[in-house]
């Protein structure tokens, strides 16, 4: 509850920052305190000090969504820290900017933590509608505009087929409800009417995390906007849907996994194969982490395919190690004068900080041990083993994750090994480096002992 | 104690190294962390086999179910030893070449050693894992960095390769972990499975684990990599390749897969034994008409790793204690076949065949050394490879785990005829018949190259002469091994 209430405080904060001051250090300063803040309330509630609101058990707050909400801040508070400076670039507006982050942010929080198809609709919203707009917020570049009608379109189509399905439901359900853990109710079969409802929440679900077949709009979006915005969909956004995509199907059809398991599962493959393929013919390095994006979408679907502890466990590291890589090497994709491969050429003679730190960050997302990514992409196909099923999506999977290593590889390639003027815009200050070094340690101990995250997960994940 | 020193020498300073900026300290500190590692080899193998030191075990990831465990026995023993006397020879043999940041390149072909021993120690499964991943790469790196004019795809090449293979190894160890009563990954919940995987679950993880190994060692028809990649990358990273991490593949074969899935080994031994065989006598064919120095040790390498995975699924236990000592003898061999390759490109410029000729006026030295490695790599008798060559085909010929045993061995043994002919043919060309304006102005070899081909000589000869001690080493882990498949009672 406490981070619901602060992110939209700090919103309406931000909002009015603008009024009383003009200096941008000062707005940002203040944003990187409420994001702070929100951590330590965050990490508050979990030990278990909240502010008490009767929210009639229609949020329910456990540990599964609290880290997933601690994933989100900590993982915004890094992006404001490495790129808040590029965001003044993008126009004048940088209060509303923040404000609507932190918008964002309240409707994440309500995302991990619901308890009430209503409250999943609500916080989807939240989210949504503030990312419309952050997308479309150059307001004088084609690509941008493009990108927010685009994704303002296919969003408001996703968000229908989402009620539609809420409603179904509520048909279904013999008590009328909305709760999702009496939606089921231990009934012996499935109604149509109920089966369709699913099917039409996990199609609107899989368009919000861009699984194929309806991820058409993520390279589009995620290429016209401002590059600051494209990493904080990419990665917080993302992430944070993903929990709640699988809270919901755990709680409210997790018994019913028989029915559904072989939609995810193609899905899963869909997303695999499109998002690993298509990024191989990618030019630039900014649509190839669009699609890069898709295919850890698919990979992430792994743990909603198989909804066991080791599932839940996992999606909460993916969703640490893919959220710091992604984020820092989107924070040196801003830096660069060029965004294609070619504009990498010879980084690391320029800047071998910048390119050592890319370089952890991409083996990383090309799950290689001793990076976070490894135990993220090792959770994933775990969970799927030990549920006995669909053995062949876990080799289709890993075969996908061979085919990854040739785009991210070539960035490698690229600042390593060929020759070039690769630059970046202008000289980056010393503390901007510092803080990728931490970012890149953070994915080495993320890789070396992932208990740091995953032992208070465990203990409390099974008792879930 | 041991086992752990063996993996951290090299890590911490490879780690380090990447801060010596100099070129000479660079070097100097590579030569003597290898030193180190040899000295510490050493000591291992003067030691009981029982001995506490030569294991070390400590929590890693409880929550998983994997400890950093590590152990030497005979099999690490022999490979470490191998893999700590191929290191400091590679570094003393190309101590002239020039590389631009040679502070990184040592760095990294230190931080590859490290991942190479790990491989070879490790007793869990997750940590041999990882240690084959980080064995991999600095040799990406380092191959793509400083090698030839097509190193990038061609290393790439082989790192999707390898990458495909291992990948598919993790879902089969993942597949046998999640089995396993206790959820460990330690080796001996993994043997303890031996007989509990139904057939056709231990068909398939049999392939996906088997593929990985093919690929490194290399089995035909998963080859294609292994050519470009040597001809490609620079003369030391080469060696490492050739002369120790191909070898990861037969280890992996006979410490992980073998124990562990012995039905599925033994169902499809008769299908990859097929394949070695083609591959070897393919190879060979290969090799005779390369005109390229580098491409035709590489062939020659394939063929002979094929005699070897053939030993090992012919499941005998003379051909066992042969696969175990000729990987031995095959690294320290080739390892002088490619630091003459090296030799001669550096003064010629060259590595063409059909371009040299004579240079045994010239470097009378060179000549005496080279002609006695090439020897041991057809295996006459007195060297090295005699004793493993001899191993293997024994092992072979009488093996009971196949109906074909006859066939292997004779079509196998065309291969050694081949290799002759190639091996005679390249130095008859190159170091006999006239000298041309361009080897005619060739030197004999400096003091480090002599010493380091003298130091090869020395081992080929004494282990072709007195092979005991290397054969006790092995004889208990071939023993284990074999009962532990069912083969011994």
């Amino acid at each position: 509850m406490n981070s619901i209430l602060l992110s939209a405080i700090w919103g309406i904060v931000m909002m009015f920052s603008g009024i009383f001051t003009k200096s941008k250090t000062a707005i940002r300063n203040t944003a990187v305190l409420g994001l702070a803040l929100l951590v330590i309330v965050n990490y508050a509630d979990m030990a278990g000090y909240h502010v008490e609101i009767d929210t009639h058990k229609m949020l329910f707050f456990d540990t599964f969504g609290l880290l997933g909400n601690a994933i989100a801040f900590v993982s915004t508070l890094l992006l404001v820290l490495l790129s808040g400076r590029d965001m003044e670039k993008i126009g004048n507006n940088l209060a509303e900017y923040f404000a609507l982050i932190f918008f964002v942010l309240c409707g994440v929080a309500i995302v991990t933590t619901f308890n009430t198809l209503l409250m999943l609709f609500l916080g989807i919203e939240i989210i949504s509608i503030p990312l419309y707009i952050l997308t479309g917020s150059d307001k004088r570049n084609l690509k941008s505009n493009e990108a927010a009608l685009k994704y303002f379109l296919m969003g408001s189509f996703s968000t229908g087929l989402m009620l539609l399905g809420i409603a179904f439901l509520y048909g279904a359900s013999t008590t009328g409800t909305f709760f999702i853990d009496d939606i089921w109710n231990q009934r012996p079969q499935v109604a149509p009417v109920f089966m369709a409802g699913l099917l039409l929440l996990l199609v609107s679900m899989a368009f919000k995390v861009s699984a194929a077949p309806f991820h058409f709009w993520t390279p589009d979006v995620y290429d016209g906007a401002p590059t600051v915005f494209t990493s904080f969909m990419a990665t917080i956004v993302k992430v944070s849907i993903f929990v709640g995509f699988i809270r919901l199907f755990d709680e409210a059809f997790g018994s019913a996994q028989q029915t559904w398991q072989i939609f995810v599962a193609l899905i899963a493959a869909a997303t695999l194969f499109v998002g690993n393929i298509t990024a191989v013919f990618q030019q630039s390095v900014k649509r190839m982490l669009a699609y890069s994006s898709i295919a850890q979408a698919g990979f992430m679907l792994l743990a909603l395919l198989a909804l066991n502890g080791i599932a839940k466990e996992g999606i909460i590291l993916y969703a640490a190690a893919y959220s710091l890589a992604t984020i820092g090497i989107f924070a040196i994709l801003i830096r660069m004068k060029d965004y294609t491969f070619e504009g990498f050429n010879g980084l690391a003679r320029k800047q071998p900080v910048l390119a050592a730190t890319c370089t952890i960050f991409l083996l990383s997302l090309a799950g290689i041990p001793l990076t976070g990514g490894f135990f993220a992409k090792y959770y994933m196909l775990t969970s799927v083993i030990a549920s006995g099923h669909y053995l062949w999506l876990v080799v289709f999977a890993v075969l996908c994750a061979a085919v990854s290593v040739y785009y991210y590889f070539r960035v490698i390639q690229a600042m390593y090994f060929k020759d070039g003027e690769g630059t970046t815009e202008r000289e980056p200050s010393s503390g901007f480096k510092g803080l990728l070094v931490v970012l890149a340690a953070l994915v080495i101990l993320l890789g070396v002992f992932p208990q740091a995250l995953l032992s208070q997960l465990s203990h409390f994940i099974y008792t879930w | 104690m041991v086992a752990v020193l063996l993996v951290l020498i090299p890590l911490v300073t490879g780690l380090a190294g990447f801060f010596f900026k100099s070129e000479g300290l660079a070097k100097g500190w590579a030569l003597l962390s290898s030193l180190a590692t040899l000295v510490v080899v050493l000591i291992g193998l003067g030691m009981a086999r029982d001995s506490a030191a030569l294991h070390f075990d400590c929590a890693w990831l409880p929550e998983l179910g994997s400890r950093f465990s590590v152990a030497l026995d005979g099999l690490s023993l022999i490979l470490t030893l191998l893999t700590a006397i191929v290191f400091p020879l590679i570094f003393i043999s190309t101590w002239r070449d020039k590389y631009s940041k040679p502070w990184n390149f040592y760095a990294l072909m230190l931080l590859s050693q490290a991942g190479l021993l790990g491989v070879f120690v490790a007793t869990d499964a997750l940590l041999f894992y990882f240690f084959w991943e980080l064995a991999l790469i600095p040799v990406y790196f380092l191959a793509s960095q400083w090698g030839g004019e097509r190193r990038i795809q061609a290393t790439f090449k082989f790192f999707v390769y390898t990458f495909v293979g291992s990948l598919l190894m993790l879902i089969g160890i993942i597949w046998i972990y999640s089995h396993t009563p206790d959820h460990s990954f330690s080796i001996k919940s993994f043997y303890a499975m031996h007989n509990k995987i139904s057939g056709k679950d231990q068909t398939w993880i049999f392939w996906l684990m088997f593929l990985a190994f093919a690929i490194k060692m290399p089995i035909w028809p998963l080859h294609t990599w292994q050519p470009d990649a040597y001809e490609q990358a620079p003369t030391a990273v080469t060696m490492v390749l050739s002369a120790v991490m191909v070898k990861m593949g037969v280890f992996g074969l006979i410490r992980w897969l073998a124990p562990v899935v012995p039905v599925g080994f033994w169902a499809w031994g008769d299908t990859v034994s097929t394949c070695c065989i083609i591959g070897m006598i393919y190879a060979s064919l290969v090799a005779i008409k390369q005109d390229d120095l580098k491409r035709l040790v590489a062939y020659s390498s394939i063929a002979h790793m094929g005699l070897m995975a053939l030993a090992v699924f012919a499941t005998d236990a003379n051909g066992m204690q042969g696969v175990m000592i000729q990987m031995f003898n095959h690294g320290i061999n080739i390892l002088g076949m490619w630091i003459v390759v090296d030799l001669i490109e550096r003064q010629f410029g060259t590595r063409k065949i059909s371009e040299l000729g004579g240079l045994a006026s010239k470097a009378p030295g060179l000549a005496i050394l080279l002609m006695i490695v090439a020897l041991a790599n057809i295996a006459l008798p007195l060297t090295n490879g005699f004793v493993g060559e001899f191993l293997l085909f024994s092992g072979v010929f009488s093996s009971a785990a196949t109906h074909y045993n006859v066939v292997f061995t004779c079509v196998a043994l065309l291969s050694v005829i081949l290799a002759a002919v190639y091996t005679l043919n390249m130095i008859g060309k190159v170091f006999f018949g006239n000298t041309n304006a361009l080897t005619s102005r060739g030197v004999d070899i400096k003091f480090n190259e002599k010493v380091v081909l003298a130091a090869i000589v020395v081992i080929i000869v004494f282990v072709g002469v007195y092979p005991k001690p290397v054969l006790e080493l092995t004889k208990e882990t071939a023993d284990f091994l074999l009962t532990s498949m069912n083969y011994k009672p």
